[in-house]
């Protein structure tokens, strides 16, 4: 229980200058729809942090994911979440849909210095 | 209907193989079946409360809070398994042997059930809030034919008498060597849970750096395939871990291992003396 206590402690204490952040990144929107992925290239900024916002527009459940990138979500029809990404290495990257096994997309850093 | 036959499947597999190990690790230690039960009845609620609320709980912390629940999940999780295996050191022989139900043994045995049921409602609440989601949508949305739904629902019932094969299968092992095997499984799981711990906490932004890929194995074996999927479920395969995934997978190892040998020889010690 001991160990329980000091572990919310350790989170409360590590998470607190995440909640002073101030929220002005861009945001890069994408639209999943049973089994499409909208845009099929998606362009974000490489080297800053920003937010991609996920909506689920269509009528079955969709999950988001890149094992490039280490991320996933899972997203319920009808759904709008979002993945922060603090930074990312110029490059392209191989995204799908783990519920859709069909459906690809790429997403594409790139420096907002050499565009 | 394969593909939610497919999906239904492979989400029940990743949490089913932990509990047939933790099944499996936790033989003889009496009133288990109670433990293990209560976990996965708690991991399904747990999974349900995290779909219903997967809006609320991925907006927290400033998008943060899916990545912090999986860490915060994985870490008592991994917790769990490391204390289990440290008290196997000591006990496994008592509850092998035929000397079983020596007081004490039973006795701090009802707390190490009490942990592993932790990991299995851990796991299902890990692996299982998707699968709630994806089940859910498939009868909610009213878009899927009946012949989806019988798919997913079939490919929930095969991914249980598959986990439930691979629980008779490692029971079958002889008493004997049953506990090393599941000890050296657990420390594998728990290294692997470790590093996806770790990784969530890189996502979350709690750790940064080190975040340089080790290697990439994705030509050999893709983590998305089957071979890849069962690794990533028992080992924690990931075919392009990072450099903090590698030290933390390491590093759990040996403190596992340490303890481990630790408690066995206070042990041999204290029945030398006594």
């Amino acid at each position: 229980m001991r160990t329980a206590t000091s572990l919310l402690a350790l989170c409360a204490l590590l998470l607190a200058p995440l909640a002073a952040r101030a929220d002005d990144m861009p945001v890069i929107k994408v639209e999943m729809k049973d089994g499409v992925i909208l845009p099929a290239i998606i362009e974000v900024p490489a080297k800053t942090r920003f937010k991609l916002e996920i909506s689920n527009t269509g009528a079955s459940p969709v999950e988001f994911e890149s094992l490039e990138l280490k991320r996933e979500k899972a997203l319920a029809a009808g759904s709008t979440s979002s993945i922060i990404f603090r930074t990312l290495d110029p490059g392209s990257y191989d995204v799908f849909d783990d519920f859709h096994p069909e459906a690809k997309a790429t997403l594409v850093a790139k420096d907002p210095v050499a565009k | 209907m394969i593909g939610a036959f497919v999906i239904a499947f492979r989400e029940v597999i990743e949490a089913g193989l932990i509990i047939s190990i933790v099944l499996a690790a936790t033989r003889g230690i009496p009133g288990r079946g109670r433990w293990v039960a209560l976990g996965i009845v708690g991991g399904l609620a747990g999974a349900a409360l995290v779909a219903l609320f997967a809006e609320k709980i991925s907006d927290a912390f400033e998008g943060a809070g899916q990545d912090l629940l999986n860490a915060a999940v994985l870490i008592v999780a991994v917790l769990m398994l490391v204390w289990h295996n440290t008290w196997m050191a000591a006990h496994g022989r008592e509850l092998a042997g035929e000397l079983r139900a020596a007081g004490e043994a039973v006795r701090s045995g009802r707390r190490t059930a009490a942990a592993l049921a932790l990991v299995v409602g851990a796991a299902i609440l890990r692996e299982g809030a998707e699968l709630v989601l994806f089940l859910y949508g498939l009868v909610a949305s009213g878009a899927s034919g009946a012949d989806l739904q019988a798919g997913a629902l079939a490919g929930v019932g095969a991914g249980v008498v598959l986990s439930g094969i691979s629980y008779f299968g490692l029971a079958s092992i002889p008493s004997r060597y049953v506990f090393s095997v599941t000890s050296a499984l657990i420390i594998f799981l728990a290294a692997g849970l470790a590093a996806q711990a770790a990784q969530f906490l890189s996502n979350a932004g709690i750790v940064t750096g080190l975040d340089q890929i080790l290697w990439n194995s994705s030509g050999l074996i893709p983590e998305n395939g089957w071979p890849g999927r069962v690794l990533h479920a028992l080992v924690g395969y990931t075919d392009r871990p990072t450099v903090l995934q590698g030290i933390v997978y390491v590093g759990t190892i040996l403190v596992m291992v340490g303890l481990m040998q630790m408690t066995a020889q206070n042990k041999r010690r204290a029945l030398r003396t006594a």
